[in-house]
């Protein structure tokens, strides 16, 4: 078996009485996106201030290419940049001199300083500002600039934390972009709490909530979830419900309004040809024939709410 | 850690604060180095005829020193209050911390960068008794030793800062909490000589001033330069654990 780059394994943390993390093991293998998701105050900034080394967990341990983070701390992150939700940048610098900054202070060699520089502004698009004022930029420059700055040592993985918060839409697109991009050549660990942002760029899931990880899987598993087994029907001259019922495969009809009425069915048997051709021979003027899927927000809330009545009874 | 030393250095001379800094902690020293010369000027004939009179040094290289030190105690809040705290509130203390330096590095990083800021202020001030030499003999050793004094002196006062930055995200909390701090320690020795005879009490030897002004008078003591570096190691190590410890907890 492949050793992962970067595992955690039972990470605790709590702020005074809160527990913000609890109990968290993950691991994230070579080229692999993951994603952490949850809902504000979930605990995914202090998972990452952890994997970070910004912050010490209270138990577990973290291994990072092999190094242990707490007793190898200088090894360990030399493989990881890490990019917080709050892009660390000294204003008063210009964008190539804060790069050639974090060069150096990344144990990048002299030889090799300015190779990197480039690489990283011509990797985030940075050519064109690079002689400007980090202060003087634009919020979505300035992200990139942070990562930028999380790239420039080719680190083996690496952290954002919530990339895309606080950027206007066409800012969020490139900044995806990038991050696919990046997604290349290392493996990434982010956080969002924008659903469609894990489907669009994450290979795996995890959701997070109140500090307790509730959902470990791929992306493709995550999908399989939100197939639901119900049709949306319009039709203009409907028949009465029951008759609806009676086709063959048809667990349950709700009535949505006059003419449109959702049908539920068993997934082995789908209603679908059974109902297209009883609408054509009895002159139901079908208007409208939908497969339903759940969005990635139902079933994220549905995996939340699942847990919270069993949290409730464990405490 | 010299990256961060330097990085620090250069990007203090991007904020306007240490070109003000400079300029006027010069402004104020050369008005008070001319009243001084003034003043030599005016008693010089009448001194010149006593044996073992001062000269020029006594009146006026080391009251400028003095005079410099004072100074400088007011600034260097200024100047150390930004060192951690206004990393802390921009948020971006996790680039240093998530970079592989160990906080040993980040400290001393950021006081080496700071404290050549001052030594460079430091040389300035002393360009202006050095200037004597044109028209007059200058005690060169009583200067050198002045110079030292001043030189422990200010560390000690970038120590202490760093270690006040680093306890708040409020640069100004920082400066103030600084100066008052340095103020209290230069005083102290006020309630130290009260008390009587020469025995020096914890008060007096607690003093950064009690420490400094055997220097200006020339004289040397290793117990005056161990002071100082107890001093300054102190608060180095105090913002290196303050530093490990926001970690933890």
């Amino acid at each position: 078996m492949i050793q992962p780059l970067l595992s955690a394994q039972s990470l605790s943390r709590s702020y005074g009485n809160q527990l913000a993390v609890n109990n968290v093991s993950f691991e994230v293998h070579k080229g692999e996106v993951l994603g952490l998701l949850g809902p504000n105050g979930a605990g995914k900034s202090t998972t990452m201030k952890m994997l970070s080394g910004n912050l010490a967990p209270n138990e577990g341990e973290i291994t990072i290419n092999g190094y242990d983070l707490i007793e190898n701390p200088k090894q360990a992150k030399a493989h990881i940049g890490y990019l917080p939700e709050q892009p660390p940048l000294y204003k008063e610098l210009s964008v190539g001199e804060f790069l050639n900054f974090c060069a150096r202070i990344n144990q990048i060699p002299r030889a090799k300083i300015n190779s990197a520089v480039d690489m990283a502004i011509q990797q985030c698009g940075l050519s064109n500002v690079t002689k400007r004022l980090i202060g003087h930029l634009s919020k979505g420059y300035q992200q990139r600039v942070g990562i930028a700055q999380a790239i420039i040592h080719t680190p083996a993985v690496i952290i954002l934390d919530e990339p895309t918060s606080g950027l206007d839409p066409i800012q969020i697109i490139e900044i995806r972009q990038l991050i696919r991009d990046i997604a290349t050549e290392h493996s990434v660990i982010l956080s969002t709490h924008i659903l469609p942002e894990v489907q669009t760029l994450c290979d795996r899931v995890q959701i997070i909530n109140q500090g307790q990880l509730l959902f470990n899987d791929t992306i493709d598993n995550l999908s399989q979830q939100m197939q639901t087994f119900s049709l949306l029907v319009d039709l203009t001259s409907p028949p009465p419900p029951e008759q609806l019922k009676q086709l063959d495969g048809v667990l349950s009809v709700e009535t949505i309004n006059n003419t449109q009425f959702r049908l539920h069915y068993h997934p082995d048997n789908n209603p679908t040809e059974n109902l297209l051709n009883q609408a054509v021979s009895q002159h139901w003027q079908l208007q409208q024939l939908t497969p339903e899927q759940h969005s990635l927000e139902d079933v994220f809330m549905k995996i939340i709410k699942n847990e919270q009545p069993s949290n409730e009874r464990a405490a | 850690m010299f990256t961060l030393a330097r990085c620090e250095f250069y990007r203090l001379f991007l904020s306007p604060l240490a070109w003000i800094i400079l300029a006027l902690s010069q402004l104020i020293l050369a008005y008070l180095f001319l009243t001084h010369i003034d003043y030599f000027v005016q008693i010089q004939p009448k001194i010149s005829a006593i044996p073992g009179a001062p000269g020029v040094t006594e009146l006026v290289a080391i009251p400028l020193l003095n005079n410099a030190a004072t100074v400088l105690l007011l600034i260097t809040p200024l100047v150390t209050m930004r060192l951690i705290a206004e990393e802390r509130r921009n948020e971006s203390l996790s680039l240093l911390i998530s970079a592989p330096l160990s906080v040993n590095q980040i400290v001393l990083g950021k006081y080496l960068g700071t404290f050549s800021f001052f030594v460079i202020l430091l040389l300035l001030i002393m360009l202006m008794p050095l200037s004597l030499l044109t028209g007059s003999a200058v005690d060169l050793y009583q200067l050198a030793a002045g110079f030292l004094g001043l030189l422990l002196l200010l560390a000690s006062f970038t120590a202490i800062g760093l270690f006040l930055s680093s306890l708040t995200k409020q640069p100004t909390i920082a400066a103030v909490s600084t100066f008052t701090t340095l103020f209290l320690l230069w005083i102290l020795d006020w309630a130290g000589t009260s008390e009587v005879g020469e025995q020096t009490s914890l008060f007096a030897w607690l003093s950064l001033l009690r420490h400094f002004e055997p220097m200006l008078q020339g004289e040397v003591h290793s117990s005056d330069i161990s002071y100082y570096l107890i001093l300054i190691c102190t608060f180095i190590l105090l913002t290196i654990r303050r530093l490990d410890s926001e970690r933890i907890n």
